[in-house]
C-alpha cells in the first residue's frame, strides 16, 4: 500500500478534553489512500522517533485527515503545541486497518479512552448499523460522542465513575448488548486488558472480532522490527509487528 | 557535480551512503518512496543460519538525541533471504551487503558458504550485536574470538569480507588489528553502545531485555573518535557509522578516515535521510570545488 511522507498544513486544531487534541490536516494524497484503522507516524520537532497516531477520520473530498492525540510524554506534548496554520510532518497512511464488511451488516465498535478515535471511521462505514460502546474514566474525559451520534451510530457511553452515561466498563455494556443482539462483527481499540476481555467475549459468541494494538514504535513501516507483538498463526506463537502486520489484528491471532 | 564514487575492499560504490543493517530491512518498505538505485549500497538486516524471533517487547526506548533498541536479531534466516529477498534486492542497481550474524563460528561459516555464488557484493560479519545472549558481541569484545571467527569466515568465502566492530571494548584498535591480520578486507564501526533506561515510576527497565543498543546522534562523537583511531591503526578501509544524520556528519566521518558511511537511526525520523545526505555531501563538495569525495577520506588535520 502506498504511503507518503511530508510536511502538511494543519487547518484546524481543537481541544476535546484535558490533554486531548484534535488536528485536521490537509494532505490529499494521504486522505486518498487512508482506510479505517490505519495510522500516521508523526514527527515531533526535536525528537528522534516518530509517534504513531491512529487516523480518526478521513475526508477524501476535503483532502483532510483528522488526528486525535493524547499528551503522554514530552514528544506528544510538543506535538500538541502545534497550531492551525503550522505544519505537521506525517508519514501516512501506514499499517493494516480494519476489515470492513458490507455496510448493511451489524457492527459493534468499542473504544476505550484514547482508543476511541480510530473507531469513528469504522462507525462511519456502518452508520446506523453501528453501535458504538465508548468508555472513559469520567465525564471530563469523554471525547467524540457527538461525532458518533452525528453519523447515526447508536452510542452507549460508559464511565468508570458513572459521571456520564452508565457506570462501569465497556465490557458490561457489551455483555448487555449480547443479551438482545448478535452483531456480525466487533471492532475494538483501547487498553490491552479491555481488548483481551472484548476478544474473549466475542470469541465465546462466535463473532468475528478485530482489535487495534499499540506498541512503542521505530520506523513505522516494518523495517526496524522494534514494535513486536506476540501472535499465533496456525497454532505457532511468534512475533508480528504492530506497524506493518497491524495495528489491527484478528483477535484470535493475538496472544494477550 | 562532484564524483561521489568510492571503493571499499575492491567493491565500487556509486556514492558512499549505505543504509545500515537493521535500519532498512531488505529495502522493500523504502522502495515505495524512492528508487533504491540512488543509494550507494544497502546493508541488509542481519541474518542468522535459522530464522530467529528476537526479544520480547518493548524493544525500543527514546533517549536524548538517540534511541535504544533490543530487537535481538529477529530475521527470517539466511535461506529465506537468499530465496525471497536477495533476488528482489539484487535487481535494484545498488550494492548489496549481507550482514551475517551467527551464534557460533560454525553458523557464520555455514552462512558465508551459502552466500558463495550469490549476487551479494560483500559480507559484513557482525561480531558486535549487543542484543543476543550467545555469539553476537561475545565475538567482538575479545581479540581471540574476533580473530578466530574472522579467520574461519575468510577461509569459507570468496566475497569481500567486512567485519562490524563493537564499541563496547576497551581498545577498539586492538580488535581491528586482529581482524585485519586474519584476513578482513574492511571493518565497519560502530555498532550500538550498550545502554539502559529505567522507568522510575514502575522501577522497571524500559526495555524488556533490560539493556539495549544506543544509536542516533548521541553516539556520533564516539563513532567519529573510534573511526579515526581505527583508520590510523589499520590499512584496510573503514566504513563509518553511528549517529550520522546529515551530509556534514557524513563528511566529518569520512574526514576521520571512513571510506564510506552507513546511516541507521536517522532513517526512522526521516525515511529520505540517505538521499538528503547524498545531496548535501555533493553540495558541500561542489561549493568548495572538491572534485571527488575520495579527497576527503582521512583528510582531518589533527593537532
Amino acid at each position: 500500500m502506498p504511503y507518503t511522507q511530508g510536511l502538511y498544513p494543519i487547518v484546524r486544531k481543537g481541544n476535546l478534553a484535558k490533554n486531548i487534541y484534535d488536528f485536521t490536516i490537509l494532505c490529499p494524497e494521504i486522505a486518498a489512500e487512508a482506510s479505517a484503522g490505519q495510522f500516521a507516524h508523526v514527527k515531533a520537532p526535536g525528537f528522534m522517533l516518530r509517534r504513531p497516531i491512529s487516523i480518526c477520520e478521513t475526508n477524501q473530498k476535503a483532502g483532510t485527515i483528522r488526528l486525535v492525540m493524547e499528551i503522554r510524554g514530552d514528544g506528544t506534548e510538543r506535538l500538541a503545541a502545534e497550531n492551525a496554520g503550522g505544519l505537521m510532518d506525517l508519514m501516512a497512511p501506514l499499517g493494516h486497518g480494519f476489515t470492513l464488511l458490507p455496510p448493511d451488516k451489524k457492527a459493534v465498535v468499542i473504544g476505550g479512552g484514547i482508543g476511541v478515535p480510530p473507531m469513528l471511521e469504522v462507525a462511519k462505514h456502518y452508520t446506523a448499523n453501528a453501535t458504538a460502546i465508548l468508555g472513559f474514566r469520567s465525564a471530563s474525559a469523554v471525547i467524540l460522542k457527538e461525532d458518533f451520534e452525528q453519523i447515526g451510530a447508536k452510542v452507549v457511553l460508559c464511565t468508570d465513575d458513572g459521571t456520564a452515561g452508565q457506570k462501569g466498563f465497556v465490557t458490561s455494556a457489551l455483555e448487555e448488548l449480547f443479551l438482545t443482539e448478535k452483531p456480525d462483527v466487533v471492532y475494538s481499540c483501547g487498553p490491552t486488558p479491555m481488548l483481551k476481555a472484548v476478544a474473549a467475549m466475542a470469541e465465546a459468541k462466535g463473532i468475528y472480532c478485530e482489535v487495534s494494538l499499540e506498541e512503542r514504535m521505530g520506523c513505522g513501516v516494518g523495517a526496524c522490527l522494534v514494535c513486536a507483538c506476540k501472535t499465533k498463526k496456525d497454532g505457532t506463537e511468534g512475533y508480528s509487528h504492530v506497524c506493518k502486520d497491524g495495528p489491527v489484528f484478528d483477535s484470535r491471532e493475538v496472544v494477550f | 557535480m562532484a564524483d561521489l564514487s568510492v571503493k571499499v575492499a575492491g567493491v565500487s560504490f556509486k556514492n558512499p551512503v549505505i543504509p545500515a543493517s537493521g535500519a532498512f530491512g531488505f529495502g522493500r518498505e523504502y522502495e515505495k518512496l524512492y528508487p533504491l538505485s540512488r543509494l550507494g549500497g544497502i546493508s541488509a538486516k542481519g541474518m542468522t543460519l535459522r530464522p530467529q524471533g528476537g526479544n520480547p517487547p518493548p524493544r525500543v526506548a527514546e533517549t536524548p538525541m538517540g534511541m535504544l533498541n533490543s530487537v535481538g536479531l529477529q530475521n527470517p534466516g539466511i535461506d529465506y533471504f537468499i530465496e525471497h529477498e536477495l533476488p528482489n534486492l539484487a535487481a535494484k542497481g545498488t550494492r548489496i551487503i549481507a550482514n551475517v550474524a551467527g551464534h557460533t563460528i560454525e553458523d557464520c561459516v555455514a552462512i558465508a558458504q551459502k552466500l558463495e555464488g550469490t549476487a551479494v557484493d560483500m559480507i559484513e560479519l557482525n561480531i558486535s550485536c549487543p542484543n543476543v545472549k550467545q555469539g553476537g558481541a561475545a565475538f567482538g569484545v575479545s581479540c581471540g574470538a574476533a580473530g578466530a571467527i574472522t579467520k574461519a569466515v575468510r577461509r569459507a568465502s570468496h566475497k569481500p569480507l567486512m567485519v562490524k566492530l563493537s564499541p563496547n571494548v576497551t581498545d577498539i584498535t586492538a580488535i581491528a588489528k586482529v581482524v585485519e591480520a586474519e584476513g578482513a578486507n574492511a571493518v565497519s564501526l560502530i555498532n550500538t553502545l550498550l545502554g539502559m533506561r529505567i522507568d522510575i515510576d514502575s522501577r522497571r527497565p524500559v526495555l524488556k531485555n533490560n539493556v539495549g543498543g544506543l544509536s542516533g546522534p548521541a553516539v556520533f562523537p564516539v563513532a567519529v573518535r573510534m573511526v579515526w583511531q581505527v583508520a590510523n591503526a589499520v590499512s584496510i578501509p573503514v566504513v563509518g557509522m553511528g549517529g550520522i544524520a546529515s551530509g556534514r556528519d557524513a563528511i566529518e566521518m569520512m574526514m576521520a578516515g571512513a571510506s564510506a558511511v552507513q546511516v541507521g537511526a536517522a532513517i526512522f525520523a526521516d525515511p529520505y535521510a540517505p538521499l538528503k545526505i547524498i545531496d548535501e555531501m555533493n553540495a558541500w563538495l561542489d561549493e568548495r570545488g572538491i572534485r571527488s569525495v575520495q579527497e576527503i577520506i582521512g583528510a582531518v588535520k589533527p593537532w
